[in-house]
């Protein structure tokens, strides 16, 4: 229960970086960033085997991770900078020229932390299901996770891979769909309505998990479920069900936040919300 | 004029195939990866040679490139084969933002390029494809003429630390430059020593600049010619020491002008050393069915369209 206690309150600083970058950088992508919070916490804080200060690119050795929905580079780089990967006084750089950490995650600017640009949505999955293959050319017991979007999933690459890792039996691959049901036009189910998301995915061969994306407790059984069937044959697919926007009030279950900054009066209103545990940047 | 022999006729994706091979003995890092066309990529053998290390993707190349991308980080070394067109242009932003902006180590090779890949017609024949992969930042560009080269090619690759396009055919052609030659990414090769007028000329078309020199030869025109293999990065001090002593160019390559070894070309010497230029390329239009030899004469991409051009620079002299 204590381990539980903290990771919430890492989540709290997190959501509250969230917030404070994309004020600062006047820009960036609230709502999915916050949804996907409390995983991306659990999954850096208490599951992934890495090692923050001795990271390196070829990721030999230790679990990886890939963000195929770059656009939530606000959360990827407030749980690397508090896992260790770098110093939190960066995040105040988001976004800004000359600085390491761009509006999505860039290979080029040698950002610890992360193996592959991303951006252009669909392709990320694809990226780790190559580095989860190498980990098995090189006896690599270690795992490779990827977080992709639900609207994201409307890309047909994310359906290439996905029969690929399946045909190919790719199991030591462990995918979290935030699947918080809204994407920037709208809520998915109208802009595009991805239908029995589970189904589908089971019937491309994989392994479904679902979980509330938003209970800790539900989120770790998740991973350790995905993490204790290794070596089943299947790639795991995690269906965290989450709430865009969650942990600010009027930013919760809209897609009207899914990619804008809040102003000065609603960063002091979000911040209000968010309890101040690891310090600000 | 230096005379150059044939030793028979050999498709250029046959001498990809056996450079892979080879590559992949000497490297066990050395992956390779298809979109359902291991066949017509000459990919059996590596694939038969060395199964683990062999991926069938299916006709899905978006995720053969992310495949190849997510391989590469841990020092592995992908080749990625389909034919030019699906290579390029339906991946172009795959490689965009996996390959050359997250600067992995992918190969990506690239058979049926241009006209020559003949009867499938201009869906399959991609004439854009160098220009696509030469605007991306830090993608080296290679074109080899036969299939020496290309098998060169393909071993030199394996050994170069960077993302390339490497680019080849499906006819058989001249097979002429030395067997097991070494092969220096970015260095031209210069074929003929002449004053009168330079043809650079890259992939299939090499073999017709040689005959147009021997042509030109006959009437009095001594032709320096050059074989750029490596459209990028460009052999700029070869091209420069050519242009300045001849004063005019022809750049022969199988490619539509837009984007082609050509612009590259005039575009460097427009800045260093005006003179000029004239292409033998395909000017802003589609392919169609045919064969391959009717195809070149149809586009103006022979010995003797490389013969007029000469001509018409010389004339402008």
């Amino acid at each position: 229960m204590k381990n539980i206690d903290n990771l919430s309150k890492i989540a709290s600083q997190v959501r509250r970086d969230i917030i404070r970058m994309v004020n600062a950088a006047a820009s960036g992508h609230p709502g999915g960033s916050l949804s996907s919070t409390d995983v991306l916490t659990t999954l850096f804080f208490k599951v992934m085997n890495h090692n923050p200060s001795g990271w390196k690119a070829d990721g030999v050795g230790y679990d990886m991770f890939f963000l195929s929905a770059g656009h939530l580079s606000p959360v990827y780089y407030s749980v690397l900078a508090r896992s260790g990967y770098f110093g939190k006084e960066e995040l105040a750089s988001f976004r800004k020229f000359g600085s390491r950490l761009q509006g999505h995650p860039s290979v080029e600017w040698s950002v610890p932390g992360v193996h592959i640009s991303t951006g252009s949505l669909g392709q990320g999955l694809s990226v780790a299901t190559g580095a989860a293959l190498a980990k098995k050319l090189n006896n690599d017991k270690n795992f490779v996770y990827a977080l992709i979007g639900d609207g994201e999933s409307q890309e047909g690459q994310i359906w290439e891979a996905a029969m690929f890792a399946a045909h190919k039996k790719v199991d030591n691959l462990i995918v979290i769909t935030d699947y918080n049901g809204q994407q920037i036009d709208g809520p998915v189910g109208e802009v595009m309505n991805l239908g029995d998301l589970r189904a589908k995915w089971e019937a491309f061969g994989w392994e479904c998990i679902e979980a509330d994306g938003h209970n800790f407790e539900q989120i770790s059984e998740a991973f350790a479920k995905a993490k204790s069937s290794a070596g089943n044959g299947k790639p795991k697919m995690l269906l965290m069900k989450t709430v865009m926007g969650k942990g600010v009030d009027f930013m919760s279950g809209t897609h009207h936040w899914h990619g804008k900054a809040p102003n000065a009066d609603q960063t002091v209103k979000a911040l209000a919300q968010l309890e101040e545990t690891l310090g600000d940047f | 004029m230096k005379e150059y022999i044939n030793t028979g006729n050999k498709d250029t994706r046959s001498g990809f195939g056996a450079g892979l091979l080879e590559a992949g003995k000497m490297d066990p890092n050395v992956v390779a990866l298809c979109a359902d066309l291991v066949g017509s990529l000459k990919m059996d053998a590596f694939a038969a040679e060395f199964p683990d290390r062999f991926y069938e993707c299916g006709i899905a190349e978006a995720n053969m490139i992310g495949l190849s991308a997510g391989l590469a980080l841990s020092g592995k070394i992908p080749f990625a084969g389909s034919f030019a067109s699906f290579a390029t242009g339906r991946v172009y932003d795959q490689i965009r933002q996996a390959v050359a902006y997250s600067h992995t180590n992918v190969k990506i090779c690239a058979s049926h390029a241009g006209i020559t890949l003949g009867e499938d017609g201009a869906t399959h024949q991609i004439m854009e494809d160098i220009g696509l992969m030469r605007m991306l930042p830090g993608l080296t560009v290679i074109n080899p003429c036969d299939y020496n080269q290309t098998k060169a090619a393909t071993i030199a690759i394996a050994k170069h630390n960077g993302p390339v396009y490497l680019r080849f055919g499906r006819p058989s052609v001249p097979n002429f430059t030395p067997e097991n030659q070494s092969f220096e990414i970015g260095k031209a090769i210069k074929l003929a020593d002449g004053n009168d007028v330079t043809i650079i000329a890259t992939g299939h078309l090499v073999w017709e600049a040689i005959q147009a020199g021997i042509e030109l030869e006959k009437a009095g025109i001594s032709a320096d010619i050059l074989n750029i293999h490596t459209i990028k990065p460009l052999d700029k001090n070869a091209v420069l020491e050519s242009a300045s002593r001849t004063k005019a160019v022809v750049i022969a390559e199988e490619h539509l002008i837009a984007g082609g070894l050509g612009e590259a070309v005039s575009d460097f010497l427009s800045g260093n050393y005006p003179v000029f230029t004239e292409h033998v390329a395909v000017d802003d239009r589609f392919g169609q069915s045919g064969e391959p030899s009717e195809l070149m004469k149809a586009y103006n991409l022979g010995s003797a369209d490389i013969i007029k051009a000469v001509q018409r620079v010389l004339s402008k002299k």
